[in-house]
C-alpha cells in the first residue's frame, strides 16, 4: 500500500506543519550553534537525497555519481564568495592564486563576480551537466548496473580534473568560504550561519514539495512506468529518453543547490566531495529511508548523518561498520526502506507475528475491501 | 500492394548471426481487416511482430504502413504513427493503478510538458470509462493493476491498446492462461474492434482462432506458408505436415 492510500486527518496534517514550522523557528535558540551548524548541513544533504530519490526510487536510474554535481553546485558558490572577498589580496583576486604565480584571473571565473548569475549557476550548471551525460548516455540505452558503472567513472574523472587543477580552482586544497564575506558579514560567523539554516530549512521544505508535484500525476506515473517495464511504455509512443533525461537533470539540479548550501556551512568545498564513498553514501540514506517515498529520502540523511556524527563522537572509528551494517539490514530486512516499511504493512505483521495483533482474512477481494478502514 | 492495404511486408528477412528468424516473408493487411496469425514454435510470429514495432530491424526486406516505411524508425515514433501492441505475457504496469494505467495509454499529446503541465482532458476521462466498462473493470478503477486476477490483466492491456487508438493492433497470445469462458469473451471483444481498426492477432489455440472467423495466415520457418480461411488452410497437404497434423501441445 502507498502512501495515498493512508488518509491523514486534516488537522494531524496542520499540526504537524506547525509544530514543524516552529521547531524550525526555535532550532537556532534550542540548540548550541555547533549542534545547529551540524544539522544545517544535514538538512542540505537532504534536498541531494531527493533526487537520488527521483532518479532512484522512482525511475529506477541508480546513480553512483550524484556527487559531481553536489560539488559543481558548491564550487559555483565558493568562487563568488572568494572573487567577491579579494579586494585586499594581490591583483584582487583569491589569495591562493598568488602560490602558484597566477596573477590574471582565469576567464571561467569572472561571471562569477555577478551574484544574479551565481544565484542561477548554483542549479543550472549543474543540471545542464546532468542533462547531457544523461542524455548520451540514455540515447544510447545504457541502462542497470552498465549505467551505475558509467555514472561512477564519470565521478572519478571529474574528481581527478578537480583535484588536479591547482591553478585554476585550488586543486585538492579546494576553496574555503567561512572567512569569505558576504553582505559585509563573515559567512562562518554565527549571525551568517543561523540565516543559513532558515534558509537550508525552507528550501528543504520547497524542494520537497517540488519533488511532490513533478511525481504527481501522469508525469510520475510514466517514470514509474519506465522503472518497472520501460520498452512498454515506449511501445506505448513515449519516448524514454527525453523523460529519463528531464529527471536526471532534475536530480542534478538540487544536487547543485544541496552542495551550495553544504559548502557555506561547512566552510570549504574541495575535491573530497566527489568521492567515490560520498556518492554510496547519498544512495545509502535513501534507501534506508525508503525509496519512492520522498520524505524517506529527506528522513534518511538527516537521521543517518546526525547518527554518524554522534557515533563518531562516542566510538570513533566504528562509524563504517554500523553504517555497513545499516545496510545490509535495511538490504535483507527492508527492502522499502524505514519508511516504505511503515507505510505499508510492515509494522502489523511485526505485530501479528508477536500475537498482538489478529490476522486479516487472506482471500484477496476481503482484503482490499478491508484496507480502507482497518488501522484500528 | 495497393492503396487500400494498410500494412505490407515485403521480403522481410531477420537473421540472428546466421539464423534465420524470418525468412523472406511477404504479407499485406488490408485496412479493416482481422487477421489469425498461427505457426509452431519457433515459426517467427514474435519476431515478425518485432519487425513491424521497431523493436528488431529487418536485415532485409521493406515494411510500409500507411504508405511510410517504418524500417530504421524508433518504437515510439511508429507507436505514434497508430501501431499498438500488446505483449504474450500481460505487461501492464503492476504498480499502478488501473486508472493510471489507462491514463498513460489515452494520453495524447506524449510529451514530458503535456503531462507535467496539463491534467487529463476530459474526453480522455470519458474515454477511460468507455474502456473501463467494455473491459469489466469499472469496478476496480483504482485498485493497483499487480492486484489483478491473470485474465483482468490481460483484458486490461487490451484496454490500453484500444485506448491507444491503434490504426493497426498486434495482439500476442491473448488467450494464453485464460478459462473456456473468458476466451470466448476475447474472441468477441477483439472481432468487435475489426472494420474499424485491423487487427492481427498470434496464437496457438485453435479453437480460439476458429472462433475469430477470419482470414488465417500460416507461418512455418520464419516464411508465409498458407493463406485463406480457416477451412482452407485446414485441407492444405502442407499445413497439415508441419503443424495440424501434429498432436497439440
Amino acid at each position: 500500500m502507498s502512501l495515498s492510500k493512508i488518509k491523514f486527518d486534516k488537522k494531524i496534517v496542520l499540526s504537524f506543519w506547525i509544530i514543524l514550522i516552529a521547531l524550525i523557528i526555535a532550532a537556532p535558540t534550542l540548540l548550541p550553534v555547533f549542534r545547529l551548524n551540524l544539522l544545517g548541513r544535514y538538512l542540505s544533504l537532504s534536498i541531494v537525497a531527493l533526487g537520488v530519490d527521483l532518479i532512484w526510487g522512482y525511475t529506477g536510474l541508480l546513480s553512483l555519481g550524484q556527487g559531481i554535481f553536489f560539488a559543481l553546485g558548491g564550487y559555483c558558490a565558493a568562487m563568488y564568495l572568494q572573487i567577491t572577498s579579494s579586494s585586499e589580496f594581490p591583483n584582487n583576486i583569491p589569495e591562493f592564486f598568488a602560490l602558484y604565480g597566477v596573477e590574471k584571473l582565469p576567464f571561467f571565473w569572472e561571471p562569477f563576480r555577478s551574484p544574479v548569475f551565481t544565484f542561477f549557476a548554483i542549479w543550472i550548471i549543474p543540471a545542464l551537466v546532468a542533462g547531457l551525460i544523461g542524455f548520451l548516455v540514455f540515447r544510447n540505452r545504457i541502462k542497470g548496473v552498465y549505467f551505475s558503472i558509467l555514472t561512477q567513472a564519470s565521478l572519478l574523472v571529474f574528481f581527478n580534473f578537480f583535484n588536479g587543477q591547482q591553478k585554476l580552482i585550488n586543486g585538492t586544497n579546494g576553496l574555503k568560504t567561512d572567512v569569505t564575506q558576504l553582505f559585509g558579514q563573515m559567512v562562518g560567523s554565527e549571525s551568517m550561519q543561523r540565516i543559513f539554516f532558515w534558509i537550508t530549512a525552507i528550501l528543504v521544505i520547497a524542494a520537497w514539495f517540488f519533488a511532490k508535484w513533478v511525481v504527481k500525476g501522469r508525469f510520475g506515473n510514466i517514470l514509474i512506468g519506465i522503472r518497472d517495464d520501460e520498452p512498454r511504455v515506449r511501445f506505448t509512443g513515449y519516448n524514454p529518453v527525453i523523460f529519463k533525461t528531464i529527471i536526471f537533470s532534475i536530480a542534478g539540479g538540487l544536487a547543485g543547490i544541496s552542495g551550495a548550501l553544504y559548502t557555506v556551512q561547512s566552510g570549504i568545498v574541495s575535491p573530497q566531495f566527489m568521492t567515490v564513498p560520498f556518492s554510496i553514501e547519498m544512495v545509502i540514506w535513501v534507501a534506508v529511508g525508503g525509496r519512492g517515498t520522498l520524505l524517506g529520502a529527506i528522513l534518511g540523511a538527516v537521521f543517518i548523518n546526525y547518527a554518524k556524527s554522534l557515533v563518531s563522537e562516542a566510538l570513533p572509528a566504528s562509524w563504517m561498520f554500523i553504517q555497513g551494517g545499516l545496510f545490509i539490514l535495511v538490504v535483507t530486512a527492508l527492502p522499502e526502506g524505514v519508511l516504505g516499511w511503515i507505510q505499508g504493512d510492515g509494522p502489523r505483521n511485526l505485530l501479528q507475528r508477536f500475537g498482538l495483533k489478529r490476522k486479516i482474512e487472506t482471500y484477496p477481494s476481503l482484503e482490499v475491501n478491508n484496507k480502507e478502514g482497518n488501522n484500528e | 500492394m495497393n492503396n487500400k492495404d494498410l500494412l505490407n511486408l515485403i521480403d522481410i528477412t531477420v537473421s540472428f548471426e546466421g539464423f534465420l528468424a524470418l525468412n523472406k516473408l511477404n504479407l499485406n493487411l488490408k485496412k479493416g481487416e482481422l487477421r489469425a496469425v498461427i505457426g509452431p514454435n519457433g515459426a517467427g510470429k514474435t519476431t515478425f511482430l518485432d519487425v513491424i514495432t521497431g523493436k528488431v530491424k529487418p536485415t532485409n526486406g521493406e515494411v510500409i504502413f500507411k504508405g511510410k516505411s517504418l524500417v530504421g524508425r524508433k518504437e515510439h515514433k511508429i507507436a505514434r504513427l497508430g501501431v499498438g501492441r500488446k505483449f504474450q505475457s500481460p505487461r501492464i504496469f503492476e504498480n499502478l493503478t488501473v486508472k493510471e494505467n489507462l491514463e498513460i495509454s489515452v494520453t495524447t499529446p506524449k510529451s514530458p510538458l503535456n503531462l507535467i503541465n496539463k491534467s487529463i482532458k476530459d474526453e480522455q476521462l470519458n474515454e477511460i470509462d468507455r474502456l473501463m466498462k467494455i473491459v469489466n473493470l469499472a469496478q476496480k478503477v483504482d485498485s493497483k493493476a499487480g492486484s489483478l486476477s491473470h485474465g483482468q490483466k490481460q483484458w486490461l492491456e487490451i484496454a490500453m491498446l484500444v485506448g491507444q487508438k491503434p490504426d493497426l493492433m498486434l495482439v500476442d497470445e491473448p488467450v494464453a492462461g485464460l478459462t473456456d469462458e473468458e476466451t470466448d469473451l476475447t474472441a468477441d471483444l477483439l472481432k468487435s474492434f475489426s472494420g474499424e481498426n485491423t487487427v492481427v492477432v498470434i496464437d496457438h489455440d485453435m479453437e480460439f482462432i476458429r472462433r475469430l472467423d477470419s482470414n488465417v495466415s500460416v507461418l512455418n520457418q520464419g516464411t508465409v506458408l498458407c493463406e485463406g480461411t480457416m477451412e482452407t488452410i485446414q485441407k492444405d497437404k502442407k499445413v497439415i505436415d508441419v503443424y495440424l497434423g501434429r498432436p497439440e501441445d
